[in-house]
Protein backbone atom coordinates (compact mmCIF):
# COMPACT_ATOMS: atom_id res chain seq x y z
CA UNK A 1 0.00 0.00 0.00
CA UNK A 2 2.90 2.34 0.62
CA UNK A 3 3.74 1.94 -3.09
CA UNK A 4 0.25 2.93 -4.17
CA UNK A 5 0.51 5.87 -1.81
CA UNK A 6 3.84 6.89 -3.34
CA UNK A 7 2.34 6.80 -6.83
CA UNK A 8 -0.69 8.85 -5.75
CA UNK A 9 1.50 11.46 -4.08
CA UNK A 10 3.75 11.51 -7.15
CA UNK A 11 0.83 12.18 -9.49
CA UNK A 12 -0.25 15.06 -7.25
CA UNK A 13 3.30 16.42 -7.12
CA UNK A 14 3.21 16.25 -10.91
CA UNK A 15 0.60 19.01 -10.86
CA UNK A 16 3.18 21.43 -9.44
CA UNK A 17 5.81 20.36 -11.97
CA UNK A 18 3.28 20.79 -14.77
CA UNK A 19 2.58 24.34 -13.60
CA UNK A 20 6.32 25.04 -13.75
CA UNK A 21 6.62 23.43 -17.14
CA UNK A 22 3.67 25.16 -18.84
CA UNK A 23 5.41 28.50 -19.30
CA UNK A 24 8.63 26.89 -20.49
CA UNK A 25 6.71 24.72 -22.91
CA UNK A 26 4.72 27.65 -24.31
CA UNK A 27 7.76 29.87 -24.82
CA UNK A 28 9.70 27.07 -26.45
CA UNK A 29 6.82 25.62 -28.45
CA UNK A 30 5.66 28.89 -29.97
CA UNK A 31 8.79 31.00 -30.18
CA UNK A 32 11.69 28.57 -29.68
CA UNK A 33 12.66 30.69 -26.70
CA UNK A 34 14.48 29.12 -23.76
CA UNK A 35 13.98 31.10 -20.58
CA UNK A 36 16.67 30.17 -18.04
CA UNK A 37 15.24 32.65 -15.51
CA UNK A 38 11.97 30.69 -15.35
CA UNK A 39 12.76 29.06 -11.99
CA UNK A 40 14.02 32.29 -10.47
CA UNK A 41 10.84 34.02 -11.61
CA UNK A 42 8.84 31.38 -9.74
CA UNK A 43 10.86 32.01 -6.58
CA UNK A 44 10.46 35.77 -7.12
CA UNK A 45 6.69 35.25 -7.22
CA UNK A 46 6.85 33.30 -3.95
CA UNK A 47 8.83 36.08 -2.24
CA UNK A 48 6.47 38.73 -3.58
CA UNK A 49 3.65 36.67 -2.10
CA UNK A 50 5.44 36.81 1.26
CA UNK A 51 5.55 40.60 1.06
CA UNK A 52 1.99 40.90 -0.24
CA UNK A 53 0.49 38.66 2.44
CA UNK A 54 2.38 40.61 5.11
CA UNK A 55 1.50 44.05 3.74
CA UNK A 56 -2.18 43.41 3.04
CA UNK A 57 -2.71 40.77 5.71
CA UNK A 58 -4.26 38.38 3.21
CA UNK A 59 -4.05 34.70 2.31
CA UNK A 60 -1.42 33.77 -0.35
CA UNK A 61 -4.25 32.75 -2.69
CA UNK A 62 -5.56 36.30 -2.52
CA UNK A 63 -2.05 37.59 -3.18
CA UNK A 64 -2.21 35.73 -6.51
CA UNK A 65 -4.79 38.27 -7.65
CA UNK A 66 -2.08 40.93 -7.48
CA UNK A 67 0.96 38.89 -8.46
CA UNK A 68 -0.39 37.06 -11.50
CA UNK A 69 -1.50 40.20 -13.41
CA UNK A 70 1.74 41.90 -12.40
CA UNK A 71 3.78 39.01 -13.76
CA UNK A 72 1.75 38.89 -16.98
CA UNK A 73 2.41 42.59 -17.51
CA UNK A 74 6.10 42.12 -16.70
CA UNK A 75 6.34 39.25 -19.17
CA UNK A 76 4.73 41.31 -21.91
CA UNK A 77 7.05 44.27 -21.38
CA UNK A 78 10.20 42.13 -21.03
CA UNK A 79 9.42 40.22 -24.23
CA UNK A 80 8.61 43.37 -26.18
CA UNK A 81 11.65 45.35 -25.10
CA UNK A 82 14.32 42.87 -24.04
CA UNK A 83 13.75 39.26 -25.09
CA UNK A 84 12.62 40.22 -28.62
CA UNK A 85 16.06 41.72 -29.27
CA UNK A 86 17.75 38.44 -28.38
CA UNK A 87 15.64 36.24 -30.65
CA UNK A 88 17.01 34.99 -33.93
CA UNK A 89 18.55 31.99 -35.58
CA UNK A 90 21.23 31.87 -32.89
CA UNK A 91 19.77 30.68 -29.54
CA UNK A 92 22.78 31.83 -27.53
CA UNK A 93 21.83 35.51 -26.95
CA UNK A 94 18.47 34.62 -25.39
CA UNK A 95 20.06 31.94 -23.24
CA UNK A 96 22.70 34.39 -21.98
CA UNK A 97 20.22 37.19 -21.35
CA UNK A 98 17.76 35.00 -19.42
CA UNK A 99 20.62 33.40 -17.50
CA UNK A 100 21.74 36.91 -16.55
CA UNK A 101 18.20 37.86 -15.57
CA UNK A 102 18.12 34.79 -13.30
CA UNK A 103 21.35 35.87 -11.60
CA UNK A 104 19.98 39.38 -11.12
CA UNK A 105 16.77 38.04 -9.57
CA UNK A 106 18.64 35.68 -7.22
CA UNK A 107 20.92 38.44 -5.97
CA UNK A 108 18.16 41.00 -5.64
CA UNK A 109 16.18 38.51 -3.54
CA UNK A 110 19.24 37.75 -1.44
CA UNK A 111 19.85 41.47 -0.91
CA UNK A 112 16.27 42.28 -0.01
CA UNK A 113 15.04 39.18 1.84
CA UNK A 114 18.37 37.70 3.10
CA UNK A 115 19.32 34.07 2.59
CA UNK A 116 16.84 32.81 5.21
CA UNK A 117 14.27 30.29 4.11
CA UNK A 118 10.73 31.62 3.96
CA UNK A 119 7.35 29.99 3.86
CA UNK A 120 3.83 30.96 2.92
CA UNK A 121 0.97 30.16 5.28
CA UNK A 122 -2.21 29.32 3.44
CA UNK A 123 -4.09 28.21 6.54
CA UNK A 124 -5.80 24.91 7.27
CA UNK A 125 -5.84 23.75 3.64
CA UNK A 126 -2.12 23.06 3.95
CA UNK A 127 -2.56 20.29 6.50
CA UNK A 128 -6.09 19.07 5.73
CA UNK A 129 -6.49 15.83 3.87
CA UNK A 130 -9.11 13.46 2.60
CA UNK A 131 -8.70 9.79 3.50
CA UNK A 132 -9.20 7.49 0.50
CA UNK A 133 -8.44 4.21 2.28
CA UNK A 134 -7.01 3.32 5.68
CA UNK A 135 -3.50 3.85 4.44
CA UNK A 136 -3.85 6.47 1.72
CA UNK A 137 -4.69 10.06 2.48
CA UNK A 138 -4.62 12.81 -0.09
CA UNK A 139 -3.85 16.35 1.02
CA UNK A 140 -6.28 19.04 -0.04
CA UNK A 141 -3.48 21.33 -1.09
CA UNK A 142 -1.71 18.89 -3.48
CA UNK A 143 -5.15 18.06 -4.86
CA UNK A 144 -5.82 21.77 -5.41
CA UNK A 145 -2.42 22.18 -7.09
CA UNK A 146 -3.17 19.40 -9.54
CA UNK A 147 -6.64 20.82 -10.13
CA UNK A 148 -5.23 24.27 -10.88
CA UNK A 149 -2.64 22.77 -13.24
CA UNK A 150 -5.34 20.87 -15.14
CA UNK A 151 -7.57 23.96 -15.22
CA UNK A 152 -4.74 26.09 -16.59
CA UNK A 153 -3.98 23.52 -19.30
CA UNK A 154 -7.65 23.10 -20.24
CA UNK A 155 -8.03 26.88 -20.47
CA UNK A 156 -4.94 27.21 -22.65
CA UNK A 157 -6.10 24.31 -24.83
CA UNK A 158 -9.47 26.03 -25.38
CA UNK A 159 -7.83 29.36 -26.19
CA UNK A 160 -5.44 27.73 -28.64
CA UNK A 161 -8.00 25.61 -30.45
CA UNK A 162 -11.12 27.73 -30.39
CA UNK A 163 -10.20 31.40 -30.55
CA UNK A 164 -8.93 33.79 -33.20
CA UNK A 165 -6.00 34.71 -30.95
CA UNK A 166 -5.19 31.03 -30.42
CA UNK A 167 -5.13 30.35 -34.15
CA UNK A 168 -2.83 33.35 -34.55
CA UNK A 169 -0.53 31.90 -31.86
CA UNK A 170 -0.31 28.55 -33.64
CA UNK A 171 0.10 30.11 -37.08
CA UNK A 172 2.96 32.21 -35.71
CA UNK A 173 4.56 29.10 -34.23
CA UNK A 174 4.39 27.41 -37.65
CA UNK A 175 5.68 30.30 -39.74
CA UNK A 176 6.02 33.86 -38.40
CA UNK A 177 6.77 35.39 -41.82
CA UNK A 178 3.66 33.95 -43.45
CA UNK A 179 1.62 34.83 -40.34
CA UNK A 180 2.64 38.45 -40.92
CA UNK A 181 1.12 38.23 -44.41
CA UNK A 182 -2.18 37.42 -42.70
CA UNK A 183 -1.91 40.60 -40.64
CA UNK A 184 -0.59 38.93 -37.51
CA UNK A 185 2.04 40.95 -35.67
CA UNK A 186 4.35 38.17 -34.49
CA UNK A 187 6.12 40.45 -32.00
CA UNK A 188 2.81 41.11 -30.26
CA UNK A 189 1.96 37.39 -30.35
CA UNK A 190 5.31 36.62 -28.72
CA UNK A 191 4.70 39.24 -26.03
CA UNK A 192 1.27 37.77 -25.28
CA UNK A 193 2.71 34.27 -25.06
CA UNK A 194 5.37 35.51 -22.66
CA UNK A 195 2.67 37.23 -20.58
CA UNK A 196 0.83 33.90 -20.29
CA UNK A 197 4.08 32.08 -19.48
CA UNK A 198 4.90 34.56 -16.71
CA UNK A 199 1.36 34.35 -15.32
CA UNK A 200 1.59 30.55 -15.06
CA UNK A 201 5.03 30.63 -13.47
CA UNK A 202 3.73 33.12 -10.88
CA UNK A 203 1.01 30.62 -9.94
CA UNK A 204 3.60 27.85 -9.82
CA UNK A 205 5.90 29.91 -7.60
CA UNK A 206 3.22 30.79 -5.06
CA UNK A 207 2.03 27.18 -4.92
CA UNK A 208 5.64 26.07 -4.42
CA UNK A 209 5.94 28.58 -1.58
CA UNK A 210 2.84 27.21 0.12
CA UNK A 211 3.99 23.62 -0.31
CA UNK A 212 7.49 24.02 1.05
CA UNK A 213 9.99 26.53 2.40
CA UNK A 214 12.10 28.32 -0.16
CA UNK A 215 15.16 30.54 -0.45
CA UNK A 216 16.58 32.96 -3.03
CA UNK A 217 18.79 30.24 -4.57
CA UNK A 218 16.01 27.70 -5.22
CA UNK A 219 15.19 28.90 -8.73
CA UNK A 220 17.60 26.73 -10.73
CA UNK A 221 16.25 23.54 -9.13
CA UNK A 222 12.70 24.58 -10.03
CA UNK A 223 13.89 25.33 -13.55
CA UNK A 224 15.47 21.89 -13.79
CA UNK A 225 12.26 20.11 -12.74
CA UNK A 226 10.27 22.23 -15.16
CA UNK A 227 12.62 21.39 -18.02
CA UNK A 228 12.59 17.71 -17.16
CA UNK A 229 8.79 17.70 -17.19
CA UNK A 230 8.78 19.46 -20.57
CA UNK A 231 11.28 17.05 -22.10
CA UNK A 232 9.63 13.94 -20.68
CA UNK A 233 6.20 15.06 -21.87
CA UNK A 234 7.34 16.33 -25.25
CA UNK A 235 8.63 19.74 -26.29
CA UNK A 236 5.84 22.14 -27.09
CA UNK A 237 3.04 19.72 -26.22
CA UNK A 238 0.68 21.23 -23.64
CA UNK A 239 -0.76 17.98 -22.33
CA UNK A 240 2.74 16.55 -22.49
CA UNK A 241 3.73 18.93 -19.71
CA UNK A 242 1.09 17.38 -17.43
CA UNK A 243 2.13 13.84 -18.33
CA UNK A 244 5.80 14.81 -17.97
CA UNK A 245 5.13 16.45 -14.60
CA UNK A 246 3.31 13.35 -13.35
CA UNK A 247 5.98 10.94 -14.57
CA UNK A 248 8.64 13.07 -12.91
CA UNK A 249 6.60 13.34 -9.70
CA UNK A 250 5.96 9.61 -9.52
CA UNK A 251 9.63 8.87 -10.24
CA UNK A 252 10.61 11.11 -7.33
CA UNK A 253 8.12 9.82 -4.77
CA UNK A 254 8.58 6.18 -5.73
CA UNK A 255 12.33 6.79 -5.77
CA UNK A 256 12.08 8.07 -2.22
CA UNK A 257 10.24 4.90 -1.29
CA UNK A 258 12.94 2.73 -2.85
CA UNK A 259 15.69 4.50 -1.00
CA UNK A 260 14.11 5.43 2.29
CA UNK A 261 17.45 5.34 4.05
CA UNK A 262 18.78 8.27 2.02
CA UNK A 263 17.66 11.87 2.12
CA UNK A 264 15.29 13.51 -0.34
CA UNK A 265 18.02 13.77 -2.98
CA UNK A 266 17.65 10.13 -3.83
CA UNK A 267 14.09 10.75 -4.98
CA UNK A 268 15.10 13.55 -7.32
CA UNK A 269 17.87 11.30 -8.59
CA UNK A 270 15.25 8.83 -9.85
CA UNK A 271 13.50 11.73 -11.55
CA UNK A 272 16.71 12.64 -13.32
CA UNK A 273 17.21 9.01 -14.39
CA UNK A 274 13.72 8.84 -15.92
CA UNK A 275 14.44 12.13 -17.67
CA UNK A 276 17.67 10.74 -19.12
CA UNK A 277 15.97 7.52 -20.15
CA UNK A 278 13.26 9.42 -22.04
CA UNK A 279 15.88 11.63 -23.66
CA UNK A 280 17.80 8.56 -24.82
CA UNK A 281 14.89 6.35 -25.91
CA UNK A 282 12.21 8.80 -27.01
CA UNK A 283 13.80 12.22 -27.53
CA UNK A 284 10.59 13.76 -28.85
CA UNK A 285 8.97 13.06 -25.44
CA UNK A 286 6.05 10.83 -24.50
CA UNK A 287 3.42 12.95 -26.26
CA UNK A 288 5.72 14.85 -28.60
CA UNK A 289 5.56 14.77 -32.35
CA UNK A 290 8.69 14.13 -34.31
CA UNK A 291 10.24 17.32 -35.67
CA UNK A 292 9.51 17.87 -39.31
CA UNK A 293 12.52 18.38 -41.52
CA UNK B 1 -10.33 53.28 -64.25
CA UNK B 2 -8.18 54.82 -61.57
CA UNK B 3 -4.79 53.52 -60.59
CA UNK B 4 -4.95 51.23 -57.55
CA UNK B 5 -1.23 50.62 -57.49
CA UNK B 6 1.53 52.92 -58.69
CA UNK B 7 5.10 51.69 -58.55
CA UNK B 8 7.66 54.37 -59.43
CA UNK B 9 11.41 53.79 -59.78
CA UNK B 10 11.58 50.94 -57.27
CA UNK B 11 14.84 49.13 -56.50
CA UNK B 12 14.74 46.11 -54.23
CA UNK B 13 16.92 43.16 -53.32
CA UNK B 14 18.32 40.89 -50.67
CA UNK B 15 21.32 42.27 -48.83
CA UNK B 16 24.02 43.06 -51.38
CA UNK B 17 22.09 41.43 -54.19
CA UNK B 18 19.86 43.82 -56.10
CA UNK B 19 16.96 42.04 -57.83
CA UNK B 20 14.86 44.95 -59.13
CA UNK B 21 16.10 48.08 -60.94
CA UNK B 22 13.92 51.16 -61.35
CA UNK B 23 10.60 49.38 -61.78
CA UNK B 24 7.74 51.60 -62.99
CA UNK B 25 4.38 49.89 -63.07
CA UNK B 26 0.80 51.06 -62.66
CA UNK B 27 -2.12 48.73 -62.08
CA UNK B 28 -5.66 49.99 -62.48
CA UNK B 29 -8.54 48.93 -60.29
CA UNK B 30 -10.22 45.67 -61.44
CA UNK B 31 -7.36 45.00 -63.84
CA UNK B 32 -5.61 41.62 -64.10
CA UNK B 33 -1.92 41.97 -64.82
CA UNK B 34 0.43 39.08 -65.47
CA UNK B 35 4.13 39.45 -64.72
CA UNK B 36 6.16 36.98 -66.73
CA UNK B 37 9.87 36.38 -67.03
CA UNK B 38 12.58 33.78 -66.67
CA UNK B 39 13.81 32.35 -63.39
CA UNK B 40 15.57 35.05 -61.41
CA UNK B 41 14.08 37.92 -63.42
CA UNK B 42 12.71 39.49 -60.22
CA UNK B 43 9.02 38.57 -60.52
CA UNK B 44 8.72 37.04 -57.07
CA UNK B 45 10.78 39.87 -55.55
CA UNK B 46 8.30 42.34 -57.00
CA UNK B 47 5.37 40.62 -55.29
CA UNK B 48 7.29 40.13 -52.05
CA UNK B 49 8.19 43.81 -52.06
CA UNK B 50 4.51 44.72 -52.37
CA UNK B 51 3.58 42.35 -49.54
CA UNK B 52 6.40 43.74 -47.42
CA UNK B 53 8.57 40.63 -47.24
CA UNK B 54 11.34 42.42 -49.15
CA UNK B 55 12.25 46.06 -48.54
CA UNK B 56 12.37 48.53 -51.41
CA UNK B 57 15.68 50.41 -51.32
CA UNK B 58 14.62 53.20 -53.67
CA UNK B 59 11.51 54.55 -55.35
CA UNK B 60 7.96 54.87 -54.16
CA UNK B 61 4.82 52.76 -54.14
CA UNK B 62 1.36 54.19 -53.75
CA UNK B 63 -1.54 51.85 -53.07
CA UNK B 64 -5.09 53.27 -53.01
CA UNK B 65 -3.52 56.68 -52.48
CA UNK B 66 -1.36 55.61 -49.51
CA UNK B 67 2.41 55.46 -49.28
CA UNK B 68 2.74 51.69 -49.13
CA UNK B 69 6.43 51.58 -48.22
CA UNK B 70 5.70 53.38 -44.94
CA UNK B 71 3.26 50.64 -43.88
CA UNK B 72 4.75 47.78 -41.81
CA UNK B 73 4.19 44.51 -43.57
CA UNK B 74 1.76 42.96 -41.10
CA UNK B 75 -0.49 46.01 -41.74
CA UNK B 76 -0.51 45.71 -45.52
CA UNK B 77 -3.26 43.11 -45.47
CA UNK B 78 -5.38 45.68 -43.60
CA UNK B 79 -5.00 47.93 -46.64
CA UNK B 80 -6.22 45.10 -48.85
CA UNK B 81 -3.08 43.41 -50.18
CA UNK B 82 -2.98 39.63 -49.92
CA UNK B 83 -0.14 37.46 -51.23
CA UNK B 84 -0.35 33.80 -52.16
CA UNK B 85 3.31 32.97 -51.64
CA UNK B 86 5.35 30.81 -53.95
CA UNK B 87 5.44 27.31 -52.48
CA UNK B 88 1.99 27.74 -50.83
CA UNK B 89 3.30 27.87 -47.23
CA UNK B 90 0.19 26.69 -45.44
CA UNK B 91 0.38 26.46 -41.66
CA UNK B 92 1.11 22.72 -41.32
CA UNK B 93 -0.15 22.20 -37.77
CA UNK B 94 -3.49 23.87 -38.47
CA UNK B 95 -6.44 22.26 -40.23
CA UNK B 96 -7.52 23.49 -43.65
CA UNK B 97 -10.42 25.38 -42.10
CA UNK B 98 -8.13 26.98 -39.52
CA UNK B 99 -5.76 28.02 -42.30
CA UNK B 100 -8.66 29.74 -44.02
CA UNK B 101 -9.77 31.40 -40.77
CA UNK B 102 -6.26 32.70 -40.11
CA UNK B 103 -6.46 34.27 -43.57
CA UNK B 104 -9.38 36.32 -42.25
CA UNK B 105 -7.38 37.50 -39.24
CA UNK B 106 -7.38 41.12 -40.40
CA UNK B 107 -11.22 41.13 -40.37
CA UNK B 108 -11.63 43.08 -43.58
CA UNK B 109 -15.27 43.18 -44.62
CA UNK B 110 -16.22 41.55 -47.91
CA UNK B 111 -17.86 38.68 -49.70
CA UNK B 112 -15.30 35.98 -48.91
CA UNK B 113 -15.83 33.45 -46.16
CA UNK B 114 -15.22 29.71 -45.82
CA UNK B 115 -18.42 28.83 -47.70
CA UNK B 116 -17.60 31.14 -50.61
CA UNK B 117 -14.07 29.67 -50.86
CA UNK B 118 -15.58 26.18 -50.99
CA UNK B 119 -17.99 27.39 -53.70
CA UNK B 120 -15.09 28.55 -55.84
CA UNK B 121 -12.77 25.63 -54.99
CA UNK B 122 -15.14 22.68 -54.46
CA UNK B 123 -12.21 20.32 -53.82
CA UNK B 124 -11.54 22.18 -50.55
CA UNK B 125 -14.95 21.27 -49.10
CA UNK B 126 -14.22 17.69 -47.99
CA UNK B 127 -10.76 18.72 -46.70
CA UNK B 128 -11.79 21.34 -44.14
CA UNK B 129 -11.10 19.17 -41.09
CA UNK B 130 -7.84 17.71 -42.41
CA UNK B 131 -4.45 18.89 -41.23
CA UNK B 132 -2.94 21.09 -43.92
CA UNK B 133 0.28 19.09 -44.14
CA UNK B 134 -1.33 15.99 -45.67
CA UNK B 135 -2.75 17.69 -48.77
CA UNK B 136 -1.59 17.23 -52.34
CA UNK B 137 0.14 20.13 -54.09
CA UNK B 138 -2.99 21.18 -55.98
CA UNK B 139 -5.11 21.01 -52.83
CA UNK B 140 -2.54 23.08 -50.96
CA UNK B 141 -2.52 25.70 -53.71
CA UNK B 142 -6.32 25.94 -53.65
CA UNK B 143 -6.25 26.39 -49.86
CA UNK B 144 -3.45 28.96 -50.15
CA UNK B 145 -5.46 31.01 -52.65
CA UNK B 146 -8.57 30.59 -50.50
CA UNK B 147 -6.65 31.73 -47.43
CA UNK B 148 -5.58 34.91 -49.22
CA UNK B 149 -9.15 35.54 -50.42
CA UNK B 150 -10.42 35.25 -46.83
CA UNK B 151 -8.73 38.62 -46.24
CA UNK B 152 -11.14 40.13 -48.81
CA UNK B 153 -8.23 41.76 -50.63
CA UNK B 154 -8.62 44.55 -53.15
CA UNK B 155 -5.27 43.45 -54.64
CA UNK B 156 -4.51 39.74 -54.84
CA UNK B 157 -0.90 38.78 -55.54
CA UNK B 158 -0.54 35.27 -56.99
CA UNK B 159 2.99 33.93 -57.07
CA UNK B 160 3.72 30.94 -59.34
CA UNK B 161 0.39 29.23 -58.91
CA UNK B 162 1.30 26.55 -61.46
CA UNK B 163 4.72 25.69 -60.03
CA UNK B 164 5.16 21.94 -59.62
CA UNK B 165 1.53 21.12 -60.45
CA UNK B 166 0.05 18.92 -63.19
CA UNK B 167 -1.42 20.89 -66.14
CA UNK B 168 -4.94 19.63 -65.39
CA UNK B 169 -4.63 20.87 -61.80
CA UNK B 170 -3.37 24.26 -62.98
CA UNK B 171 -6.33 24.52 -65.34
CA UNK B 172 -8.69 23.82 -62.46
CA UNK B 173 -7.13 26.53 -60.32
CA UNK B 174 -7.21 29.11 -63.10
CA UNK B 175 -10.86 28.26 -63.72
CA UNK B 176 -11.58 29.92 -60.38
CA UNK B 177 -10.03 33.20 -61.45
CA UNK B 178 -13.14 34.70 -63.16
CA UNK B 179 -15.07 34.27 -59.89
CA UNK B 180 -12.29 36.09 -58.03
CA UNK B 181 -12.09 38.91 -60.57
CA UNK B 182 -15.89 39.03 -60.54
CA UNK B 183 -15.75 40.15 -56.91
CA UNK B 184 -13.94 43.26 -58.08
CA UNK B 185 -10.52 42.08 -57.00
CA UNK B 186 -7.50 43.41 -58.83
CA UNK B 187 -5.09 40.57 -59.56
CA UNK B 188 -1.36 40.62 -60.11
CA UNK B 189 -0.13 37.23 -61.31
CA UNK B 190 3.43 36.06 -61.49
CA UNK B 191 3.69 33.09 -63.79
CA UNK B 192 6.32 31.15 -65.69
CA UNK B 193 3.62 29.43 -67.72
CA UNK B 194 3.24 32.13 -70.40
CA UNK B 195 0.27 30.52 -72.12
CA UNK B 196 -1.67 30.47 -68.87
CA UNK B 197 -0.70 34.05 -68.08
CA UNK B 198 -1.70 35.39 -71.49
CA UNK B 199 -5.07 33.65 -71.35
CA UNK B 200 -6.24 35.39 -68.17
CA UNK B 201 -4.47 38.76 -68.17
CA UNK B 202 -5.69 42.14 -69.39
CA UNK B 203 -2.08 43.24 -69.60
CA UNK B 204 1.30 41.51 -69.57
CA UNK B 205 4.54 42.82 -68.13
CA UNK B 206 7.75 40.98 -68.85
CA UNK B 207 10.75 41.25 -66.52
CA UNK B 208 14.30 40.60 -67.64
CA UNK B 209 17.13 40.71 -65.12
CA UNK B 210 15.23 43.00 -62.77
CA UNK B 211 14.00 45.48 -65.40
CA UNK B 212 10.76 45.71 -67.35
CA UNK B 213 11.56 44.55 -70.87
CA UNK B 214 8.08 44.55 -72.38
CA UNK B 215 4.59 45.71 -71.54
CA UNK B 216 1.32 45.41 -73.46
CA UNK B 217 -2.01 43.68 -73.88
CA UNK B 218 -1.95 40.01 -74.92
CA UNK B 219 -3.66 40.94 -78.21
CA UNK B 220 -0.94 43.45 -79.14
CA UNK B 221 2.01 41.22 -78.41
CA UNK B 222 3.26 38.49 -80.71
CA UNK B 223 5.24 35.43 -79.77
CA UNK B 224 8.56 36.77 -81.12
CA UNK B 225 8.32 39.97 -79.10
CA UNK B 226 7.60 38.01 -75.93
CA UNK B 227 10.42 35.56 -76.60
CA UNK B 228 12.83 38.46 -77.12
CA UNK B 229 11.70 40.19 -73.94
CA UNK B 230 11.73 36.94 -71.97
CA UNK B 231 15.20 35.75 -72.88
CA UNK B 232 16.86 39.05 -73.81
CA UNK B 233 17.52 40.55 -77.24
CA UNK B 234 20.44 38.23 -78.00
CA UNK B 235 18.19 35.19 -78.07
CA UNK B 236 15.61 36.69 -80.41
Amino acid sequence: MTWVNAVVQGVLLGGLFALFATGLSLAFGIMRFVNLAHGDLAVLAAFLAVSTTAALDVNPFVALLVIVPGFAFGGYVLQRHVFARTMGPDPLPSILVTFGLGVVIQNALLEHYSADSQGLDAGSIETGSVRLTDEIAVGWFPLLTLGVAVAVLVALQLVFSRTRAGRAFRATADDPAVARLMGIDDRRVHARIMAIAFATVAVAGVFLGIRQTFGPADGPAALLFGFEAVVIGGLGSLWGTLVGGMVLGVAQTVGNQVDVQYDVLSGTLYGHLIFLAVLALRPQGLLGRRERA
Amino acid sequence: MSALLEIVGVDAGYGDFQALFGIDLGVAEHETVAVIGANGAGKTTLLRMLAGLVEATAGSVRFAGEDLLAVPHHRRVDLGIALVPEGRHLFPSLTVEENLLVGAHARRPGAWDVDRVVDVFPLVGPLLRRPADVLSGGEQQAVAIGRALMANPSLLLLDEVSLGLAPVTVKGLYAALPAIIGEGTTVLIVEQDIGQALSVADRVVCLLEGRISLEGTPADLDRAQITAAYFGAGAA
